[in-house]
C-alpha cells in the first residue's frame, strides 16, 4: 500500500485518529486496573499496620478516623482497642516529605515503627528502614519531644543521616500530639475504649 | 538483516546504553539496586516491542510531516499503559523508580527505533528490533545496578554477602557517573579487541 | 525565605542534571564549548518555564476535575512538544537574532527529560502557581550552570591526551562523577 500523502486532511484526520484509538485503549486499561490499584494501597496500608501493632482480627482500614491531616488506624482484637496506628509524615526530610507508620499502644507507649515511602538518599537515610534504627523507638513512652543525641536527645542518629534521623523524631512527634489531642474527640465518636493518655 | 541478526544487533552490537549511548537518564537514576535496574529495564522493552509494533503496522497511515507527533502519542500511551499496570501489580517497584516510569516516554531510545527502524521495516523484524533493544538496555541496566549495588551496599539482588565497609558512594549520584563512564570504557576496550 | 531554600536547593544541592539525573543528553551532547552551553541553557530555561506554566493549568483545571490524572504523562508531553514548536515558529518571526541563537536547540528539547522530569516532579510538589514557575526557573538556572561549568572542563579537557577507549562519552561521564562529587559537599546547606 502507498504511503498516505502528507496534506492537511490526511494528517488532521490520521492524528485524531490515533489519538482516539489510544485514549480509548487507555481508558480500557485505566478501568481494568482501577481496582487492582486500589487494592494494592489498601493491602499496603493494612501490611504496614499489621507491622506496627499487635495481633488484631478488625480491618483498620474500614475504621480509619482522619484528624490534624493524618490517618489513624485502630486495631481491636474482639472488639477492644489493642493499639493505633497512625500514619504521619515530616516536611523535613533531606529529600522532602516522607510518610512513616507508627503503632501506639492504648497507653500511649511505641509499639514499633516503619518508614512508608521515601526519596532520602540510598545507603544514608535510607537506613531509617533498618531494624536497628527504627528499633530504638520500641517500647518508648513520649514525654515531651523525640529528638536526636546531637541535639540533647535520647536517640542514636544514623550515622552521617542526621538530618533523616530528625526528621524520623519529627513524624512521630507528630503522630503522637494528634494522638494525644484527638483522642476525646475519637472516644465520642466511636465509643472505643479510652486510651491511657496523660 | 536477517531476523536474527536484527535480533543480537541490540543485544551487543549497538547496545543502547553503552555503545550508542541513548536513555542516559534512567541509566543513571535507577542503578541504585539490581532489582530497580532490572525493572527499569522490563518496563522499557515492553514500551520498545509494543512502540515498535504498532509504528510499523500504522506507518502507511501515518503522513511523514506528522509522523514524529504520531510516535509520541503512540509511545506515551503504551507508557501509561506500563504505569498503570505496574502500579496495580508491583506498588513497591512503581514507586522505587517514581517519576521515571512516566520519563520512559522522552527515552531518546524509542522515538530513535521508531524513527530509524520500525517505520521502515516490518512488524515482525520491528518486533525483533524492540526485543533486541530492550534486552539489551536492560541486561546494561541489570549489570551495571548489580555493579554499584555490591560496591555501595555489598549486595545483589538484595542478597547481602556481609561486608562491613561499603563504599557508599556508589549508591549516591557520583557513583553512577563513574561506574557509566567505566563501563562504556570497557565495552570500548572489547570491541577495538575484536577487531 | 521560602523563595531562597528553593533557589539554592535548585541550584545546588538537588541540581537537576548532577543529582535528579534529568537532561542528561544535552549534558553529554553539548557542553563542549561554553557558548553553545550558554545557549542551551537559555533555551532550557525558557522552554521549562513556559511548560512548567502550561503544563500546571492544564493538570489542576482539566485533568484533575475531569478525574482523568492518569492521562497526564501523554498530555504533558503533548504539551510540551506543541509549545517547542510554537517558540520555534513565534521566535523566527519576532526575533530573528534570538532564534539564531536559540533555533538550533530548540527541536532537541522536545526528548529533553530535564523539562517533562521539572513538570512532574513540581506537580508532586503541590506547588501554587508562582512557586511552581519559580521552582522551574531555577531548575533551569541550575541546569544552565552544570552546562556552563562542564563546558569549561571540558575546554580543558581537550588539550589532554586520553587513553584510547575512554575517549568519547566515557571520559565525560568519569568528569561528570568528580563534579557531582563535588556538588555532594553542597548537601545540607538547607535543612
Amino acid at each position: 500500500m502507498k504511503k498516505l500523502e502528507s496534506t492537511l486532511p490526511n494528517m488532521v484526520l490520521s492524528l485524531l485518529l490515533i489519538c482516539s484509538i489510544m485514549a480509548a485503549a487507555l481508558a480500557l486499561v485505566y478501568g481494568a486496573t482501577k481496582e487492582p490499584i486500589a487494592q494494592a494501597y489498601i493491602k499496603g496500608e493494612n501490611d504496614a499496620v499489621k507491622e506496627v501493632v499487635p495481633a488484631f482480627d478488625n480491618d483498620p482500614n474500614a475504621d480509619q478516623w482522619e484528624a490534624d491531616g493524618l490517618v489513624f488506624y485502630p486495631a481491636k482484637k474482639n472488639g477492644e482497642l489493642v493499639g493505633t496506628a497512625v500514619k504521619t509524615f515530616t516536611e523535613s526530610g533531606f529529600s522532602g516529605r516522607f510518610d512513616v507508620m507508627v503503632g501506639f499502644l492504648p497507653d500511649g507507649t511505641i509499639y514499633n515503627s516503619k518508614v512508608l515511602s521515601h526519596k532520602e538518599t540510598p545507603g544514608l537515610g535510607s537506613k531509617m528502614s533498618d531494624p536497628k534504627f527504627h528499633d530504638q523507638f520500641n517500647n518508648l513512652k513520649i514525654e515531651g519531644n523525640l529528638s536526636v543525641k546531637k541535639d540533647g536527645g535520647t536517640i542514636d542518629a544514623i550515622t552521617a543521616a542526621t538530618i533523616s534521623s530528625r526528621a524520623y523524631c519529627d513524624a512521630i512527634n507528630r503522630a503522637h500530639a494528634a494522638l494525644t489531642n484527638n483522642n476525646n474527640t475519637y472516644d465520642s465518636t466511636s465509643g472505643a475504649t479510652k486510651g491511657g493518655q496523660e | 538483516m536477517s531476523n536474527w541478526k536484527t535480533f543480537i544487533n541490540g543485544l551487543w552490537k549497538e547496545n543502547p546504553t553503552v555503545v550508542l549511548v541513548l536513555g542516559t537518564c534512567p541509566t543513571l537514576a535507577v542503578t541504585t539496586e539490581a532489582i530497580n535496574g532490572l525493572g527499569m529495564g522490563a518496563a522499557t522493552t515492553f514500551v520498545l516491542v509494543f512502540a515498535n509494533i504498532f509504528v510499523s503496522l500504522l506507518k502507511n497511515f501515518i503522513p511523514d510531516k506528522v509522523r514524529i507527533a504520531a510516535f509520541v502519542v503512540i509511545i506515551a500511551s503504551f507508557v501509561t499503559v506500563v504505569d498503570l499496570v505496574m502500579k496495580a501489580y508491583t506498588p513497591a517497584l512503581y514507586s522505587a523508580l517514581g517519576i521515571f516510569i512516566p520519563l520512559i516516554v522522552v527515552n531518546c531510545i524509542l522515538l530513535g527505533r521508531a524513527e530509524s527502524f520500525a517505520q521502515k521495516n516490518g512488524v515482525f523484524p520491528s518486533l525483533l528490533d524492540g526485543l533486541g533493544m530492550g534486552l539489551g538496555f536492560t541486561a546494561a541496566l541489570t549489570i551495571m545496578a548489580s555493579v554499584r549495588e555490591l560496591l555501595g551496599n555489598g549486595s545483589i539482588f538484595g542478597h547481602s554477602f556481609g561486608f562491613e565497609n561499603n563504599m557508599l558512594l556508589f549508591i549516591l549520584p557520583p557513583g553512577a557517573f563513574l561506574v557509566y563512564g567505566y563501563m562504556i570504557a570497557l565495552t570500548n576496550k572489547i570491541k577495538s579487541k575484536q577487531k | 525565605m521560602e523563595f531562597v531554600s528553593i533557589i539554592i536547593l535548585a541550584l545546588f544541592v538537588n541540581n537537576v542534571v548532577l543529582s535528579q539525573f534529568l537532561g542528561i543528553c544535552p549534558f553529554l551532547g553539548v557542553s563542549n564549548k561554553i557558548p553553545t552551553a550558554v545557549g542551551m541553557g537559555a533555551a532550557v530555561i525558557f522552554v521549562m518555564v513556559l511548560a512548567n506554566l502550561v503544563t500546571y493549568l492544564l493538570y489542576t483545571y482539566l485533568l484533575v476535575p475531569m478525574d482523568i490524572a492518569f492521562m497526564q504523562t501523554i498530555s504533558f508531553i503533548l504539551v510540551i512538544a506543541a509549545l517547542v514548536q510554537m517558540v520555534e515558529i513565534i521566535l523566527k518571526k519576532v526575533s530573528p537574532p534570538l532564534y539564531q541563537a536559540l533555533g538550533i536547540f530548540l527541536p532537541l528539547i522536545t526528548t529533553n527529560c530535564a523539562v517533562m522530569g521539572t513538570a512532574l516532579v513540581a506537580i508532586t510538589k503541590n506547588y501554587d502557581l508562582v512557586h511552581n514557575v519559580f521552582y522551574a526557573a531555577m531548575t533551569g538556572v541550575g541546569f544552565t550552570f552544570a552546562m556552563v561549568i562542564m563546558a569549561g572542563l571540558r575546554e580543558q579537557l581537550a588539550l589532554v591526551k586520553i587513553p584510547k577507549s575512554m575517549q568519547g562519552a566515557s571520559i565525560v561521564l568519569v568528569t561528570a562523577g568528580l563534579l557531582a562529587m563535588a556538588f555532594m559537599g553542597f548537601s545540607g546547606m538547607v535543612k
